[in-house]
């Protein structure tokens, strides 16, 4: 899942339950976890190295 | 001085002496607790008559030659998220309500096993869940110093406590730096043991593979003497000079964001060591850009694991603040958490690296001193930045890779607020830590005893 695509099911899910307070922090949430995704220790399948500070796009 | 001020080495001399009595000392905690805790909110639960029949009972034993060690007949104090039979563990949390400890803790049969007195329990952020203490059922707690500042959390009681003459000790958690943050905040010692050293029964979790017990104190002997009892054994512990001593000293990410009178209390930590034989080298974590969010995903996806049932059944029983990041828990995706999971082992070996022929690692502990209550923000090096990414940032990477990590007070602002620097050893030496500590805080603290 892609963190956009991730972040839009989050807030939705959220709003829907009415943690309207929720929304910023996930928003926090998902720069971290694009971070995380980025960071060049990451196993990648291919074989290829995982290159630092690109944007998640899968 | 009044007794309650004097160091557990010092009681523990005039215990010995016949000087003071157990009782004594423990009815000079109470009055001090009676007399400063409306204020100061350490405790949220105070154990006169139970404190005081231990009392009796350490100075029936002393007397008769039955001598459990340092900690016999000292007065100390239990954060309220470890069970002590028989009274209720709040975790500071309405979802708590009506909980009494059916048994003891590892933590509280241990300090039984050593004489200890048990004062009472200690106010918290709830569930240990923050770094100010503000989110608390029973209110906040407030710096000895300051009312109007927090004394640093989650184990802020605690801290306070020890630090307004409560108690001659106090036993907090760490997950991100829980006794280290206060301890650094309120001028004390506080240690995190290396992971796994002390065990967690009777504990209330937060994350399970960060969480950690450790001592809050006034001095690095007391926490020697605190440690031996929580894990269960003493050691006899190398006494080191500071000659020939060789530490690493983490710059770059762990000074770039710091309060100046931090950074000013640090560097003349740096002069003092190095001024006394130590050799300090400048050593790197390469990966110190990734320890937030490594740390945000694995705390964030064991406390909302740990309390998802809880958030489905009586979501309105936590503080709205507290209750709203163990949601934000709950939608991180498994893949993310393995993820970070990936990101510790490295940050481990690189941890491990920088430790590789040194006796420790030196950084500051807490990169601004005792934060306002009420603040979301604090300004440093001109950029606002959040009071829990701030407060966490020194601290948290040792709960993610277990190594043993002490706080000792280094300095304070012109404000007379507490500095603490950071001491961090290999996993499992913690001993070694500690003599290495103790040689530390003689020289940029030379007063402790």
């Amino acid at each position: 899942m892609t963190i956009k695509t991730w972040l839009e099911a989050a807030i939705q899910d959220a709003e829907r339950r009415n943690l309207t307070g929720l929304r910023s922090l996930l928003e926090t949430l998902a720069r971290s976890t694009s971070a995380l995704r980025s960071a060049d220790w990451n196993f990648d399948a291919t074989g290829e190295p995982v290159h630092t500070h690109t944007p998640d796009v899968r | 001085m009044s007794a309650s001020f004097r160091t557990i080495t010092e009681l523990a001399r005039s215990l010995r002496a016949r000087e003071i009595s157990a009782e004594r000392a423990t009815t000079d905690c109470l009055a001090r607790i009676a007399e400063r805790n409306p204020s100061i909110n350490a405790y949220i639960t105070v154990l006169a008559d139970q404190a005081l029949a231990q009392a009796r009972q350490a100075d029936a034993e002393l007397g008769r030659g039955q001598d459990r060690g340092p900690l016999h007949g000292v007065p100390v104090s239990l954060k309220d998220i470890i069970d002590l039979e028989g009274v209720p563990t709040t975790a500071a949390s309405n979802v708590r309500a009506g909980h009494v400890a059916r048994r003891d803790s590892v933590t509280a049969a241990r300090l039984r096993q050593a004489g200890a007195v048990l004062l009472g329990k200690t106010n918290l952020h709830e569930f240990a869940f923050g770094t100010t203490n503000e989110d608390s059922a029973f209110g906040p707690v407030r710096h000895p110093l300051d009312p109007n500042r927090s004394p640093g959390g989650s184990s802020g009681g605690s801290a306070a406590a020890v630090m307004d003459g409560m108690g001659y000790a106090s036993i907090g958690t760490d997950t991100g730096g829980s006794v280290r943050i206060p301890s650094a905040a309120c001028g004390l010692v506080g240690l995190k043991p290396s992971l796994g050293e002390v065990p967690l029964d009777g504990v209330v979790p937060l994350s399970s593979t960060m969480d950690h017990v450790g001592p809050i104190c006034r001095s690095v002997a007391d926490a020697g003497i605190v440690f031996d009892a929580l894990r269960g054994r003493a050691e006899q512990r190398a006494t080191r000079e500071m000659k020939g001593v060789r530490i690493g000293v983490l710059r770059g990410y762990f000074t770039s964001l710091l309060d100046a009178h931090v950074a000013s209390a640090f560097e003349a930590t740096c002069a003092s060591l190095s001024a006394a034989g130590a050799t300090l080298e400048e050593v790197e974590i390469p990966h110190a850009g990734d320890i937030a969010p490594i740390y945000l995903h694995i705390v964030l996806s064991e406390a909302a694991a740990l309390h998802a049932k809880t958030l489905e059944n009586h979501a309105e029983h936590y503080t709205p603040n507290v209750r709203i990041r163990l949601e934000m828990g709950r939608y991180i995706l498994a893949e993310d958490y393995v993820r970070a999971l990936r990101g510790r082992a490295v940050l481990i070996e690189q941890v491990d690296a920088a430790l590789r022929g040194r006796d420790a690692l030196l950084l500051p502990s807490l990169a601004v001193p005792a934060v306002k209550l009420g603040a979301a923000t604090i300004k440093i090096g001109g950029v606002e930045e959040p009071v829990r990414n701030i407060t966490l940032r020194l601290t948290q990477l040792f709960n993610i890779t277990g190594h043993p990590a002490i706080t000792i007070p280094c300095g304070a602002t012109t404000d007379g607020l507490p500095v603490g620097a950071q001491l961090v050893g290999s996993r499992g030496k913690t001993d070694d830590l500690l003599s290495v500590a103790q040689a530390t805080e003689a020289l940029i603290r030379p007063g402790a005893r």
